[in-house]
């Protein structure tokens, strides 16, 4: 039975206009952290080409890896969580809007605000539009992994923990994102990294919401 | 191992209610007969098919209130009870939820959040969602926990209703349940060890 799926995106995009300090907090530290480095570095500016872009990616990774702790925590105190367990909707959809809510509350305002940080370290026209386009496609993925390991660690109170398990998974993704921006910047071609960016979202978007629908199934029992 | 050698049927029309002290295994067992948990051994039946949480067609036809009420405190009630009875598949118009929340005593408060309702008051919300969900299956874990007295005689006399109506419910509390024209059915945790069996049969 499909899930009536604005009907869930806007119970999370409300919950999140109510409790602002959980979407907000992981926004402030990415724009913290990408603007401490060319502080701390100092105005050399062929050392901030080269560190912008992994500097940003890692930014955004650990500023999703610090909001995924809260993303089924509060649901499985007051018991809603048992309630999405025993609804007749396929678990793995209602799941997969789950993470999708979080994209767009946690995910998407990164995307809108890297071409910003991006200024900071004097990256090109044309490598912030790659940073863009990479942030678009590689953003899901970190929410997608990072659901997983939210449902994996759920009950267990180790928030450090989320990020143990989330981080390496999220390699690639950042190995890929960050070369997509530097080939941008050095005018060389960006799609086979774009293009490995999508298949990670592909894979990610077929097997983590059934693996977390699972995760979600042990934590509660 | 909580419990063992409990077997039990309920049919169409009866109230089964659970006693027993503390950590007796009152809602481990409630929870094993909605398939939250699966049992170390033996089998839990409905209609004739093994009970889980995954089979749609089950969990389509069962309503679960455990300790925790399912609400969200930072959503109004309304959206809570709408979001709630979404998820179990029914579609329920706003006048429907205003009219079973105003016969629970929450009328006036639709639009109040969650968080800032009594103890009491979330109770009545949670089972504003058990009332309209129209499950034949009723599995309550201390339904009347913080209920004052007339909310828990108006609940009675739902349950009994339901029960008229061909309904089988599940009931875990303290005190007893005032039966209704039907005796309500009573199982005592306390009691499995030494008698055993309490009544050799299927679930229906």
């Amino acid at each position: 039975m499909p899930a009536n799926s604005s009907l869930l995106v806007g119970r999370e995009l409300r919950l999140a206009a109510r409790r602002p300090m959980d979407a907000l907090s992981g926004l402030v530290f990415f724009v913290l952290v990408g603007s401490l480095f060319p502080l701390a570095v100092g105005p050399d500016a062929p050392l901030l080409v080269a560190i912008g872009p992994g500097v940003v990616w890692v930014a955004a990774l650990l500023a999703v890896a610090i909001s995924l702790h809260r993303l089924f925590e509060p649901d499985l105190d007051d018991g809603v969580l048992e309630q999405w367990l025993l609804s007749p909707h396929s678990l793995t959809g209602l799941v997969a809007l789950r993470i999708a809510a979080h994209w767009l509350v946690c995910g998407l305002p990164l995307v809108a605000v890297g071409p910003v940080l991006a200024l900071q370290y004097g990256l090109s026209p044309p490598a912030v539009a790659v940073l863009l386009a990479a942030l678009l496609l590689g953003t899901p993925t970190l929410s997608l992994l990072g659901a997983l390991g939210a449902a994996l660690t759920l009950g267990l109170r180790g928030h450090v923990l989320v990020a143990l398990i989330v981080l390496p998974l999220c390699v690639p993704v950042l190995v890929f994102g960050s070369s997509a921006v530097s080939a941008g910047q050095q005018g060389l071609p960006v799609g086979p990294q774009l293009s490995l960016l999508g298949a990670c979202l592909s894979l990610a978007a077929f097997l983590c919401p059934w693996a977390t629908g699972a995760a979600l199934r042990l934590a509660v029992e | 191992m909580v419990f063992a050698a409990l077997s039990f049927a309920a049919r169409p029309g009866d109230a089964v209610q659970v006693r027993g002290s503390n950590g007796s295994g009152k809602s481990s067992l409630l929870r094993l007969l909605c398939g939250l948990l699966e049992p170390a051994r033996g089998e839990v039946r409905w209609r004739r098919r093994a009970v889980s949480a995954r089979d749609a067609g089950f969990a389509g036809e069962v309503a679960y209130l455990g300790h925790a009420c399912g609400m969200t405190g930072e959503l109004t009630v309304l959206e809570n009870l709408r979001f709630a009875l979404h998820l179990t598949g029914r579609a329920c118009t706003e006048a429907a939820c205003r009219e079973a929340l105003g016969q629970l005593g929450l009328a006036g408060r639709e639009n109040e959040h969650v968080r800032r309702l009594s103890q009491g008051q979330r109770r009545r919300l949670a089972l504003a969602r058990v009332l309209l969900s129209g499950r034949p299956l009723w599995l309550l874990d201390e339904p009347c926990d913080a209920l004052d007295d007339g909310a828990t005689r108006a609940f009675e006399a739902r349950l009994a209703a339901h029960a008229a109506d061909g309904g089988v419910a599940v009931v875990t509390t303290h005190r007893d349940i005032a039966g209704q024209g039907r005796e309500p059915r009573r199982i005592d945790m306390d009691a499995l060890d030494d008698a055993g069996e309490l009544q050799p049969a299927r679930r229906a």
